[in-house]
């Protein structure tokens, strides 16, 4: 199978003032690989959202090399980093800040089709496609964050990832802040998305929760202080973990 | 067993709007009663009306939240102190940030102490450290030396469960206690309330969102939506073989682990 996203040897580590350094991400590697939905778990402090931001570009990685589908972009800047965004585009945990509280969701959905010079009224009718895509009425559209839930908030957040054909999306924590009958709506809607797009869309899957992450994911990563202590099929490492961490982690689930 | 708690058609708004609506249900001494539900269901609020936290906006508009012959909501403030903290103790989702960011642990929990009851300092620290040594932390004095950003979150989570436990209440209220930490550290969490209960008897109503939680701690499960019990019974009962479709499909929506 081809890879979309390489990540080789990734590491950071943020220095403090007076106290020993934070080692947060150390030489971690992985393919996430063509409609492949591959999952990265681990307890809070981990490093797995160290690790996203970095592939994200959202922080400067200290150490090794982001490949995405090829292409370098470890240290893309401008235009490069506008490029990389059309194939990776991201869903974050709290819906509600990650839109502009002063603009609607119509506006940030569209936002990414405007900059790609695509005209005003095309943009809504594009717009109205994906909210219903994405299980919300084009009416969604006028709408300010703060007048909807949260469920419908991260609807219209995958909408605006959605927009511009991405072939990698990264949720972190897309679901946790969701109630749990919120939260399997979501899953079926990126369920259904995978069904539709099929090995043009592949998902890297940040979360805590171990049990989602068998139920939703194709190959499983387990984080531990900084570094990937296990790697193998969901069933199987819930079965059959090879690391302490990771027996741990399986045991203290309620 | 004796009823401690009882809630009586309560209902709750804030400004004018119901938040909870004919809500009843009665805690018998030593029980753990598990309350479910989604954001924005009221779970919450049930508990913050029996301490009167409602804030300014909110009022427990019918019915009566009774414990030991009072009428907790027709409180005065005077009276209230004597129910708050040495016969109902509370914690909360975020125990961090409840304490006092620039003064030692100990300081804040032997000033709550002697709000309620004089006590000289060095008897209540061999008290504090003889309870925090009960929920497993060896060095007690260490930690009532510590401030609140020396402990990491599960730790001043545990340290909020003793400091609600050293007025030995008859009964804990504890609001999503588990839900800002790890699944290590909630397993820790849930064990120690389970040995508080043990120990010395005391009744819990948890509020939570977790299920697993609940299955693994509650006597009884009150699920609510919208303001209103939607089911009420034994909690294997409620978990395994729910009998309302709203139950049904919040079940179904746990994520489970599949371990075989």
């Amino acid at each position: 199978m081809e890879a979309v996203l390489q990540v080789k040897n990734l590491s950071k580590t943020f220095a403090r003032k007076g106290r020993p350094d934070v080692r947060a991400v150390e030489g971690v590697s992985f393919s996430l690989l063509k409609g492949e939905c591959l999952g990265i778990i681990g307890e809070s402090g981990s490093g797995k959202t160290t690790l996203v931001n970095m592939i994200t570009r959202l922080l400067d990685s200290d150490d090794g090399q982001i490949l995405l589908n090829g292409k370098d972009i470890t240290r893309a800047r401008g235009r490069e980093l506008r490029e990389a965004y059309r194939e990776m585009q991201m869903i974050f945990q709290s819906p509600a800040e990650s839109f502009d509280p002063r603009r609607t969701l119509g506006d940030g959905i569209g936002e990414s089709l405007r900059n790609s010079g695509m005209a005003a009224g095309q943009v809504r009718q594009k717009t109205a496609e994906l909210l219903q895509t994405c299980g919300l009425t084009d009416g969604f559209a006028g709408r300010f964050p703060h007048e909807v839930s949260g469920g419908q908030c991260q609807r219209a957040a995958i909408a605006r990832a959605l927009a511009i054909d991405p072939s990698v999306l990264i949720c972190d924590e897309a679901t946790s802040a969701l109630d749990v009958t919120i939260q399997q709506e979501i899953l079926h809607l990126l369920n259904d998305l995978r069904r539709q797009k099929k090995d043009s869309l592949s998902i890297l899957f940040i979360c805590h929760d171990i049990a989602l992450v068998q139920q939703f994911c194709d190959r499983v990563l387990v984080m531990y202080q900084g570094r990937i202590v296990e790697e193998g099929l969901p069933d199987d490492v819930i079965r059959s973990p090879r690391h302490p961490y990771t027996q741990r982690l399986i045991d203290s689930i309620l | 067993m004796a009823e401690i708690l009882r809630y009586e058609h309560v209902g709750i708004s804030y400004n004018g709007f119901p938040a909870v609506k004919d809500v009843s249900f009665a805690l018998q001494e030593g029980d753990i009663l598990g309350i479910v539900g989604e954001s924005g269901s009221g779970k919450s609020s049930l508990i913050r009306a029996a301490m009167g936290l409602l804030g300014p906006a909110g009022t427990v508009t019918r019915g009566d939240i009774i414990y030991k012959g009072y009428n907790l909501p027709d409180l005065s403030e005077k009276d209230r102190r004597k129910v708050n903290g040495p016969e109902l103790g509370m914690i909360f989702q975020n125990a961090g940030s409840s304490f006092c960011p620039i003064r030692k642990v100990g300081v804040q929990l032997y000033e709550s102490v002697i709000a309620h009851e004089p006590m000289a300092k060095d008897v209540f620290e061999k008290k504090a450290v003889d309870l925090l040594q009960k929920i497993g932390f060896d060095d007690g004095s260490r930690i009532l030396g510590s401030y609140p950003f020396e402990l990491s979150g599960g730790m001043q989570q545990r340290v909020a469960i003793a400091a609600s436990m050293l007025l030995g209440p008859a009964v804990i209220l504890a609001d999503e206690p588990t839900s800002a930490l790890d699944v290590y550290v909630q397993k820790q969490v849930v064990e120690e309330l389970l040995m508080m209960r043990r120990t010395f008897g005391t009744s819990i109503i948890l509020v939570t969102h977790n299920i697993g939680v609940v299955g693994a701690m509650a006597d009884r499960v009150l699920v609510l939506k919208d303001g209103k019990t939607v089911e009420y019974g034994e909690t294997q009962q409620i978990l395994h073989a729910p009998g309302m479709p709203y139950t049904r499909a919040l079940m179904a929506a746990v994520p489970r682990l599949r371990r075989a």
